[in-house]
């Protein structure tokens, strides 16, 4: 049975997602330190209007207030044995929303990571982190999700897991990691790498891509990594709205909307087919990137100088895919035999 | 091919046996640094002179190349694991021995925040350079970065978040220290993901650190500077 998002892509050259959540629930009075998730029962009334910002902004995918939503993230905030019921809740409102849209909106029900590090260098077996996000995924589906949304991954093992989660439950994925340093993920992991991670999953994601990392600029270098590397599935750009600064009392991303608009034309062009934002990005972002996809053309692929001019420079020289920076390891001993 | 089962360890002299050590911190070979560990002390070193020559030296390398992106977190993990094993044997020593101290820190990732990856790698690389390290764990309220500070007479409170949604938390901590007239007291860095430099100046931090290589560079350095205001 074909589902939602596979429709979707099928009919339409690009589909926006959303943008922030986070840092959008700060600006609703969200206190620093509290979990974001507790509000899909306690204040529906904020995650509705949270929800209905991309949706009335133009997008047409959004994500659940669920990021935080597995059992080692709730723990600390004595959550953890609500996680079927905060996942569950924050799914309703989200089909709630979509349904009364007027419009085919699609809800992404969104797993962040564990936190935790996997074995065999951390604790977290794969065993366990599979039953975390399936006790997640079921939840969300309880609540009528279309698609689960596994966002902000660095390690792959984690990546793996939550593939496994999706079909333990039986929905279909998408499966976005953070690339934020020096081009990779926090553990190494390039967007080549993450090309050849995602074709050999089994199930595979009915996108992949990156979302959040540094910056604008460095996202869609990232884009352009896995378009380069042969991507085996649609791509899924959500990068965020330029950098976060501390103005007055809260975080602000230093992104115009103008940058945001440029971003998404730029998205396009590097073969990102699902494109939004991530941290700072606001509706009034989202307006601007819903403009800029209907009303400019696709072009050409952009060159890193193009993108630099447009978007601002890159976080560093090199994002680890060139066959020339490979790392070199600068020993000081040697080998004896 | 050169199998490293044909190193002898302990037929190695002095001098190439730190350059050894080094190679295998890289390599995140904790049984191997153990066992040099003890050759050395066997052979008569200092336990400080081990620390800063063979694990301090050979973690600041491994500080570089994560730096510079040739390292990534789990290869840094490993190398500091295996430290952790010549620490393990070198602790007791130092204390004994009576070893200069860098200073002490206590460190933590804010309320709300679980994420203690970087912060374990700032903990165990300030280890490493010679710091005495408090490790207050996750999820940590202003009130418990406070009783912290006092009760182990630090000098320097590292905080660290990982979330966009945690990280204002550092400000709560830095305005709740200058309500109560001690902020100038301790040097407070902070560290993660989502922050820079700029963030870290306008919460009130005395700086940002954006690894653990450079928390260590940051925090002797500050430690350094207050030393000769206090001798001025």
């Amino acid at each position: 049975m074909p589902d939602a998002l596979t429709d979707m892509l099928s009919d339409r050259d690009w589909i926006l997602a959303d943008g922030a959540t986070g840092t959008n629930l700060f600006n609703m009075g969200l206190q620093s330190g509290d979990s974001p998730e507790f509000w899909n029962v306690d204040k529906p009334d904020n995650i509705r209007a949270l929800y209905r910002g991309p949706v009335e902004a133009g997008s047409d995918l959004f994500l659940t207030n669920t990021f935080g939503g597995n059992a080692a993230r709730l723990k600390l905030h004595g959550g953890q044995d609500r996680v079927r019921e905060l996942n569950r809740a924050g799914a309703e409102l989200g089909r709630e929303i979509a349904d009364k849209s007027g419009r085919k909106v699609i809800v992404a029900g969104s797993m962040g990571p564990t936190g935790e590090v996997m074995a065999p260098l951390g604790a977290l077996t794969h065993e366990i982190a599979v039953e975390m996000f399936e006790e997640q995924a079921q939840g969300l589906k309880e609540g009528g999700v279309d698609v689960l949304w596994v966002e902000t991954i660095s390690a792959p093992e984690e990546y793996k897991a939550a593939a496994e989660a999706a079909a333990r439950v039986g929905l279909p994925w998408c499966g976005t990691m953070s690339f934020d340093t020096a081009g990779r993920t926090m553990m190494g992991t390039t967007s080549s790498d993450m090309v050849k991670i995602v074709g050999k999953l089994d199930p595979q994601p009915l996108a992949f891509g990156a979302n959040c990392g540094v910056g604008a600029s460095d996202l869609l270098r990232t884009v352009l990594g896995f378009t380069e590397a042969g991507a085996p599935r649609p791509v899924i750009a959500k990068g965020n709205a330029g950098i976060p600064k501390y103005v007055e009392g809260h975080i602000h991303y230093d992104g115009t909307p103008e940058v945001m608009a440029n971003y998404a034309e730029l998205a396009r062009n590097c073969g990102a087919q699902i494109i939004g934002g991530c941290c700072g990005t606001t509706p009034d972002h989202l307006r601007a990137m819903r403009e800029s996809l209907e009303t400019r053309s696709k072009g050409e692929r952009p060159t890193l100088e193009e993108i630099e001019a447009k978007l601002g420079g890159f976080s560093s020289a090199k994002d680890g895919t060139g066959a020339d920076d490979t790392p070199k390891r600068e020993r000081r001993g040697r080998r004896r035999a | 091919m050169a199998d490293d089962d044909e190193i002898i360890l302990s037929d190695l002299s002095d001098e190439e046996l730190v350059e050894q050590m080094m190679d295998d911190l890289y390599d995140g070979m904790r049984p191997e640094i153990e066992e040099s560990v003890n050759i050395l002390l066997e052979r008569g070193w200092e336990p400080y002179r081990i620390l800063t020559e063979a694990l301090v030296a050979g973690m600041t390398i491994v500080g570089h190349d994560f730096r510079d992106g040739i390292l990534f977190v789990p290869e840094v993990l490993l190398a500091a694991n295996a430290m952790k094993g010549g620490m393990f044997i070198l602790k007791p020593l130092l204390a004994e021995t009576g070893a200069p101290k860098q200073g002490k820190m206590v460190i933590g990732t804010v309320k709300g925040d679980i994420h203690d990856i970087g912060k374990n790698l700032v903990g165990m690389m300030m280890e490493g350079a010679g710091f005495e390290v408090v490790d207050l764990g996750i999820n940590n309220p202003v009130e418990d970065y406070l009783e912290a500070l006092v009760r182990e007479q630090a000098d320097i409170l590292g905080m660290s978040a990982l979330l966009t949604t945690t990280m204002p938390y550092m400000k709560v901590v830095i305005d709740t220290m200058k309500e109560k007239g001690i902020r100038d007291d301790y040097i407070v860095l902070v560290g993660g993901a989502p922050l820079n430099e700029e963030f870290g100046r306008a919460i009130g931090a005395d700086a940002y650190c954006r690894d653990a290589a450079v928390a260590v560079e940051t925090a002797k350095d500050f430690v350094k500077r207050r030393h000769n205001q206090m001798n001025a």
